[in-house]
């Protein structure tokens, strides 16, 4: 027998072979993997759809919203709708949601009066104040810093014993930050209860997945930190309740944190300041994708079961629109931003001298 | 020559320099096939190909680092971050590293880096994406920064900036990218760095500044003619290292200044210019230099950008302070 010459190729070969990707549900909405089935009572799997529905009617509303120059700042949701609520509804109250930009149906759906966040997008401060006993920071800016902040979170958790866990989310593009590992390391190495989710929809702007990594996973990034990963369909809302179920588990009990990878996709353009998705996407790549559609997918299946109908979805359509009506209307109420409020909100303590003074400027000059 | 807004004239300047110098790369995020979310790459990647203008993974650091390591080997990289906000990410590379390779490998090695970004605000961007950071650049010693005000100085400058053998960091106004068209000659030309120009000529008054500013100052500058006052509009274009020379030259002959800066009044390039005029001329001055600025709060939320943000409002009123003190 001849010695096995050694070959690192083949070790990562096989590392990588071993993510499939988990799935519940498939295309069709047909149960593939029963034995993974979550434990959801039939009025469970009615509010998950009711808030994968809602949440599409949001993203619409708010993209037409935008373009009447009534909402600011934008980041398109549809096609992610699995991802991101079906991952929020695993949670619990006492759970810390950090998000990026495009995450905010996690965060009102974790708490945010939706009001305010439409003042988030309209760039009032009022959107970023978070209500008492809602475990949420404002949505992040910058990519990936999320991910280093949920690890000390999730250290504060563990060191306070509390039974949470810290989740934030970012993109396939997130994942080549310096933040995202220094994030997975740092969480690894305490084993704090974290739940790290890259939401991979294909693009970092433009610039597609296969540029950010060679790397034929990018959930297998979690094995260097040596923490358990994860690559789920993103588009199935039942393999994501799952996989984030079982991470919460996990992380309670002291087990650690857990990357998940959701293969997922964004419908529309990267935000609604300018960018135009049919200079780097092709129409057969949507298709493609709308054929995944996680709305169309849980429908079917719920409709199997005889759980839903179109009066149901009706309903829950009325509902979101007047909904989101009201908030617009309570934004719409806030008043106008001043210039003397953001110099009273630059500290805690008391207002050094530089900006008392130009209090004195800001405030004479909003009196007239 | 050609008509051209400052996002064309910056395009330009990198097609000129691709075409002259097969040294220079040009990378960032989205700057291949999207051609920048700002287009300031437009179509360079097809011209050029992607060996030469290439998307990088999401990572600013990673770019810095890039930027670095391929000027070890011999190239001149022209990265792109895109938008200033996120310089933090790569703050390490520029003023940790890049900034001081010249000097701590005693002129071993060099940094022939030109980083663009886009900066400034009025454009009601979500936060991170609007700022004036232009003073921490501008206090590493080790870089040079530029900042252009009209598409024909952009070009010349880019290119500058590209041929320089330091790093320089080349900042560009959102708010100028598409403001206005000005004719830009078609082939190469540098506009020297570390000089100012003057752009308008005056006898009672100096104004100092850069970037957006100039055009508040200069809508400022015909305010204050109506009522009299000529007011000459000096335009840093370089702010670090100043041009010393030309600010002391105007106020010696004005007795009077102001300085204008976008950024905040604790944060930009403005008390520096106030430092070296009265080191420099303090016998020449009619009245105290001040300074308009925006209040020492972070960038505004876009709600309040408007009355945040220094206007020639703010500068006719500060410079009549000066004017009749």
């Amino acid at each position: 027998m001849g010695k096995k010459k050694f070959d690192p190729t083949v070790t990562l070969r096989e590392i990588e072979d071993k993510f499939e990707m988990f799935q519940i549900l498939n295309e069709e909405g047909e149960v593939i993997n029963p034995s993974e089935m979550p434990d959801l009572s039939d009025d469970e799997l009615v509010e998950l759809m009711s808030r994968m529905v809602y949440v599409r009617i949001l993203d619409q509303r708010s993209i037409s919203l935008n373009r009447q120059g009534r909402l600011g700042f934008y980041a398109p949701t549809a096609g992610q709708e699995a991802s991101q609520l079906a991952s929020q509804y695993a949670l619990e109250k006492e759970d810390w949601i950090l998000p990026g930009y495009r995450d905010v149906p996690q965060i009102v759906m974790h708490g945010l009066p939706l009001w305010k966040a439409f003042l988030f997008s309209r760039g009032h401060f009022i959107g970023n104040q978070i209500p008492e006993g809602v475990n949420v920071y404002p949505p992040q800016i910058i990519i990936g810093a999320q991910y280093i902040q949920a690890a000390g979170v999730a250290l504060g958790l563990q060191k306070r014993g509390t039974k949470g866990v810290a989740v934030t989310y970012t993109g396939d593009g997130g994942s080549s930050q310096g933040d995202f590992y220094e994030g997975i390391t740092f969480a690894g190495a305490a084993q704090s209860p974290a739940i790290f989710f890259i939401q991979n929809n294909q693009f970092a702007i433009s610039t597609p997945r296969s540029v950010q990594s060679v790397g034929k996973t990018l959930a297998q990034k979690g094995i260097a930190a040596g923490i358990p990963s994860v690559l789920v369909d993103g588009m199935d809302a039942l393999a994501v309740y799952k996989v984030t179920k079982d991470a919460r588990e996990r992380a309670i009990n002291g087990g650690g944190p857990t990357l998940i990878e959701t293969m997922t996709y964004r419908y529309g353009p990267h935000t609604m300041a300018g960018d135009d998705p049919t200079r780097y996407r092709t129409g057969d790549l949507d298709n493609e994708w709308a054929a995944k559609d996680p709305i169309v997918r849980f429908r079917k299946f719920l409709e199997e079961k005889g759980l839903w109908s179109k009066e149901k979805e009706e309903e829950v359509i009325e509902r979101a629109k007047e909904e989101i009506k009201e908030a617009i209307k309570k934004a719409d109420q806030a008043p106008k931003q001043k210039v003397s409020e953001l110099i009273e909100n630059m500290y805690r303590g008391e207002l050094p001298v530089n900006l008392q003074e130009q209090l004195a400027i800001y405030k004479e000059k909003e009196s007239k | 020559m050609a008509q051209m807004t400052m996002i064309q004239a910056i395009t330009d300047a990198l097609r000129c320099e691709l075409k002259d110098d097969e040294n220079v790369l040009v990378f960032g995020e989205d700057v291949g096939v999207n051609g920048g979310v700002f287009r300031a790459t437009e179509g360079l990647q097809k011209e050029f190909g992607k060996e030469r203008v290439f998307d990088t993974p999401l990572a600013e650091s990673g770019i810095g680092g890039l930027a670095v390591g391929l000027s070890l080997t011999g190239f001149r990289p022209v990265p792109e971050i895109q938008f200033f906000g996120f310089v933090f990410e790569v703050m390490d590379s520029i003023a940790g590293q890049m900034s001081r390779t010249h000097y701590r490998t005693g002129g071993t090695y060099n940094m022939p880096v030109t980083i663009r970004s886009p900066f400034g605000g009025g454009v009601h961007t979500p936060e991170m994406h609007s700022d004036s950071l232009e003073g921490l650049m501008a206090q590493t010693p080790g870089l040079k920064v530029v900042v252009p005000s009209t598409p024909y100085d952009a070009k010349g400058l880019l290119i500058s900036a590209i041929r320089d053998n330091d790093p320089v960091v080349f900042l560009e106004h959102l708010k100028l990218y598409r403001s206005f068209r000005e004719e830009v000659p078609e082939e190469s030309y540098t506009i020297e760095l570390g000089k100012a120009d003057v752009k308008r000529e005056g006898t009672d008054l100096t104004i100092v500044t850069y970037g957006l500013m100039v055009h508040e100052s200069l809508k400022a500058a015909e305010e204050l003619e109506k009522e009299g006052y000529s007011v000459e509009v000096i335009d840093l274009r370089t702010i670090q290292p100043l041009d010393i020379e030309t600010i002391i030259a105007s106020v010696e002959k004005t007795g009077r200044a102001i300085v204008v800066q976008e950024a905040q009044k604790q944060a930009g390039i403005a008390a520096n210019v106030v430092a070296e005029i009265t080191e420099r001329a303090i016998l020449s001055l009619e009245a105290p230099v001040l300074r308009v600025a925006a209040p020492d709060t972070v960038y505004a939320f876009p709600q309040a950008e408007g009355v945040w943000l220094p206007n020639f409002k703010d500068v006719v009123e500060t410079a009549k302070k000066v004017l009749t003190f």
